[in-house]
């Protein structure tokens, strides 16, 4: 029944004892003990499970975890690390740009949907790093908030892209 | 992961005395240094609550390192209120914001908060005030005697106390309270419409002026968020208890009529999760749930277990038949307001205006399922979860647990927001069956289906207006019938497992009985914002049996009863040829509601017109709204009332029958507000609400149950449309500060009716305005037309 499964997690090697078919969100909060990812819906529906495989944004709680044996999984705990890396930026800076912007526009209330917010935002920036209005409204569509703070998100996420664009440029 | 010691969070590990305002603790202490770090907080840890309100030592404690615990029991939904309560603490104590910490909601620590009906700031605020204006007054006097020098030599600074121009003579709070307590009673403010009454008491402390605020009034940032952007935030889903398994409640897909199809159990399958090795299935009368070791197999067991209900009998008029049922159900009719002659207005009125308005049930929608862990052994009892009042939350527990109250502990641990009373009271009752049943620490995880088909649903409208006005577009006349079924505030797990009819409701007040009330009905207040000379309100209670369980859903009821009221009113503008900004100045006199009015009218550049003077041929059209909206108070409701005004600027496409808010300007006065950021948090967060409310929510069910049971079934405003939003807070230093998180809401839901007639010349009288409603109705319109 259960399998010893070896995952590559925040650039970290764990072992996980669990049925193949285990939604990958299971193993990260139950056996990794990770905080980031969590439960919404199951079903694939509202992203608060979210984290990058392969800096893919991918939702966990649908995802079997033999699934993601041999790529790389990231969480919101690992989202500097994986940016860092990523962007060749050095050292590992404290937080992910999206993360301080989101922090200085105060844009979370209960902020449970915010790691599927942080990390739909950071798979933005990689590959959009300049977005228009209306990518962002189109990448981020599938990320429900029912504290309506659309509005702030959006504002997080032009103050992150300027904040990355002033980086790159030195 | 975040562990909590079983042996710190169990109850009657300790003896402890309880005296009068004053906890004393027996127990011996390992030494100086602890009893110092110690000895305040213990002092409130394992004791049965709620602690004497009108004793600061209730509230307040100054810890070893000169910082200040408060323990008022508000908590954090979402909304940052208690952010607001330790600005108002940190100002009273004259510390800076940083020495402020504070506990979470809890039986055995904290004091008794209602985090519900916009009471944090309003009655939460005002208790922190009083208690930290009175430990201020005793550290000062300790300080007079410490220091030898008159009080009114004294300053403050970051808590420590000092002789004015003689710093070197100076002492600490931490010094002062050493390892004793402020033994100091105060006497609660009392408010009458507004104003705050004389204390009986004379010799009490006087509150800082409120023109003196430095922390007070300021955008602090509220320190959960930085936590909850990291990843640090530790919500009740992340606790774990040693030894803890994992639950799944078993219930029908989608609830059935209220009263009439209660779920029982025929039978149990249980070889049918012969396949899952280890799981324990609990069984109590018809409640039915699984616990397993590893969560995935209890999610499995649950959906593979099974059980054979009774089906449900075919006694919901199902969605679309809904209001035709309200309307023509027996009914007990209560007159909330009876003033002047209405019948005699309306005749001599120069345009008068009848219609019938609806509004759906629509489902608090927690974002995260509600989840709770519990600890349940021979003789007492921890539950954490997310409820908005831990204490009354103790009195559905006690009688299905068997316990006494003060064996009880309920902790609370944030969720994501809830909006009301969403399934929490389920998930703290559910996980203390299912660990009572399994003598093991259990949490409960709800399933998306179970949240948005168990919920106790924002009640459904039907309201029939008439009302007149002169030729000069006065109003002469409002006359209100409601038509609602009484609110049915039901446990669903504590229903089953105690057996049926159900015997307690939400927080364990008994069940409601047919021909009551409920929580929610029309009042004068939520249209006396108008000056009407002859008005009537009345509401046409039908029983709570045969629909749909009901509770209070953000701003209960007001999003339905203003997109009534305010279509009215626009509708008596356009009869009267007047544009609709300009005929609600000509109908209120009242200055803050006129303040909301004409800040929303500015702030959105608004041009007066006449609604729908200005329409266009296009296939998408544009047009804008207003509405004026506050959420009204069960009680006292004069004493804390939130003025709130909304612009909304609409896009319609007249071949899909979409609507698209575009912008949402929000304006809100709330009295004082503790924090402008916070409150204008609040405000973008309602125009969203608000839009989605009126353009997405709406509970379907058929003849038997609840259908909308996941987010493609029941829809919620998307990012890809949500409207930009302009958030206005007017901030009153000197009035009382009222309830900041639910006003704006009906006033957003109003002007998006509004703004749909303004852009289409048709009146969509029932919301949400969802395509196949909007198409319906523009094609009805043409046909009337053709």
């Amino acid at each position: 029944m259960a399998d010893e499964l070896t995952l590559r997690v925040n650039d970290t090697t764990a072992t996980v004892t669990v049925s193949p078919d285990t939604p990958l969100l299971y193993a990260l909060t139950n056996d990794l003990g990770l905080l980031g990812p969590r439960f919404g819906c199951g079903l694939g529906q509202c992203g608060a499970c979210s984290v990058l495989v392969d800096g893919v944004e991918t939702r966990s709680c649908i995802t079997p975890t033999s699934s993601v044996v041999g790529k790389s999984v990231t969480t919101l705990e690992g989202l500097p690390a994986y940016y860092a890396a990523r962007m060749k930026v050095s050292p590992v800076p404290d937080l992910h740009p999206l993360q301080a912007a989101m922090i200085a526009e105060q844009a979370a209330q209960c902020g449970y949907c915010f790691n599927g917010q942080i990390i739909k935002g950071a798979e933005l920036l990689f590959q959009t790093p300049a977005p228009t209005d209306e990518q962002i409204r189109s990448a981020m569509n599938g990320h429900i908030c029912r504290c309506g703070m659309y509005p702030r998100i959006m504002a997080a996420i032009r103050r992150a892209a300027t904040t990355i664009a002033e980086a790159a440029n030195g | 992961m975040v562990e909590r010691s079983r042996e710190q969070l169990s109850v009657g590990r300790r003896e402890f005395l309880k005296t009068t305002g004053v906890v004393i603790v027996a127990f011996s202490m390992g030494g100086k240094a602890q009893a110092q770090t110690g000895a305040r907080a213990a002092r409130r840890d394992p004791i049965s609550g709620p602690p004497d309100r009108n004793a600061v030592d209730s509230y307040i404690a100054i810890n070893a390192d000169n910082t200040a615990t408060l323990y008022a029991g508000y908590v954090e939904l979402g909304q940052g209120g208690p952010t607001a309560l330790l600005q108002i603490a940190a100002e009273e104590l004259d510390l800076d914001f940083e020495q402020m910490k504070t506990v979470t909601a809890d039986t055995h620590r904290s004091t008794e908060g209602l985090t519900l009906a916009s009471r944090t700031a309003a009655i939460g605020g005002t208790e922190t005030r009083a208690a930290a204006a009175e430990a201020r007054r005793v550290l000062l006097e300790m300080a007079s005697e410490r220091l030898d020098a008159p009080v009114g030599e004294l300053t403050i600074a970051k808590g420590v106390v000092s002789v004015r121009g003689n710093a070197s003579r100076s002492v600490t709070y931490a010094d002062l309270v050493g390892d004793g307590s402020f033994e100091r009673t105060f006497e609660q403010f009392a408010y009458n419409g507004g104003i705050e009454l004389p204390r009986k008491n004379g010799d009490h402390a006087i509150p800082k002026p409120r023109d003196t605020y430095g922390i007070v009034g300021t955008r602090v940032p509220r320190p959960d968020i930085a936590e909850k952007i990291r990843g640090t935030y530790q919500y009740v889903q992340h606790v774990r208890l040693p030894g803890m398994w994992h639950g799944r409640v078993v219930w029908p897909r989608g609830q059935g009529a209220h009263g009439i199809s209660n779920p029982t159990v025929v039978n149990v399958d249980e070889a049918s999760i012969a396949g899952i090795p280890g799981v324990q299935i609990v069984r109590r009368n018809n409640f039915v749930g699984v616990v397993a070791e590893r969560e995935w197999d209890a999610v499995r067991a649950a959906s593979q277990l099974k059980v054979t209900w009774q089906p449900f009998a075919t006694a919901l008029p199902g969605h679309e038949g809904l209001f035709e049922s309200l309307r023509a159900a027996k009914t007990n009719d209560l007159v909330d307001t009876d003033t002047g002659d209405v019948e005699a207005a309306l005749g001599r009125g120069a345009h008068v205006v009848s219609a019938t308005y609806r509004g759906p049930y629509q489902s608090h929608g927690a974002m995260a399922p509600n989840c709770a862990v519990a600890d349940v052994t021979s003789d007492a009892a921890l539950v954490i979860c997310s409820s908005q009042a831990v204490y009354l939350t103790r009195f559905g527990l006690a009688p299905l647990l068997g316990l006494p109250l003060d064996k009880i502990r309920v902790q609370y641990a944030a969720g994501s927001n809830t909006y009301g009373n969403s399934c929490y009271g389920e998930a703290a009752n559910a996980a203390a069956i299912l660990s009572q049943g399994v003598g093991r620490p259990v949490r409960l995880q709800l399933s998306r289906a179970d949240e948005l088909g168990w919920d106790n649903y924002g009640p459904a409208l039907l309201s029939e207006l008439r009302a007149a006005v002169d030729a000069n577009g006065k109003l002469l006349a409002l006359d209100y019938r409601a038509w609602c079924h009484a609110t049915a505030w039901l446990e669903t797990a504590s229903q089953l497992a105690l057996g049926t009819p159900p015997p307690t409701g939400g927080f364990g007040v008994p069940a409601p009985g047919p021909g009551g009330a409920g929580l929610f009905s029309v009042h004068l207040s939520q249209t006396d914002m108008y000056d009407v000379p002859n008005r009537r309100i009345v509401n046409h209670v039908v029983t709570g049996s045969g629909y749909l369980r009901t509770g209070a859903l953000r701003a209960p009821m007001d999003p339905s009863t203003f997109f009534a009221l305010e279509g009215v009113m626009d509708e008596l503008a356009h009869a009267a040829k007047l544009d609709p900004y300009e005929f609600r100045k000509r109908n209120i006199s009242n200055a803050r509601w006129l303040g909301v009015l004409d800040t929303a009218a500015a702030a959105a550049k608004w041009t007066p017109r006449v609604a729908a003077s200005q329409r266009s041929s296009a296939r998408v059209v544009t047009g804008r709204g207003i509405g004026v909206g506050t959420h009204h108070l069960p009680q006292n409701q004069s004493d804390r009332v939130t003025y709130a005004a909304a612009v909304v600027d609409i896009e319609v496409n007249k071949d899909t029958g979409a609507v698209v808010a575009k912008h949402v300007y929000g304006v809100m006065d709330c009295g004082l507000a503790i924090n402008p950021g916070i409150v204008e948090s609040q405000i973008v967060g309602m125009c969203v609400h608000g839009t989605s409310l009126a353009l997405c929510e709406e509970v379907q069910f058929s003849e038997t149950n609840v259908t909308s049971v996941d987010w493609a079934s029941y829809p919620t405003l998307r990012f890809g449309e949500h409207p930009s939003v302009t958030p206005i807070l007017i901030q009153r230093l000197h009035e009382r500060s009222s309830g900041a998180g639910e006003e704006v809401l009906p006033a957003v839901v109003a002007a998006i009716g509004n703004a749909f007639f303004d852009a289409t010349g048709v009146r969509l009288r029932q919301y949400p305005l969802t395509p196949s409603r909007v198409l319906a109705a523009l094609r009805s319109a043409e046909g009337a037309r053709a």
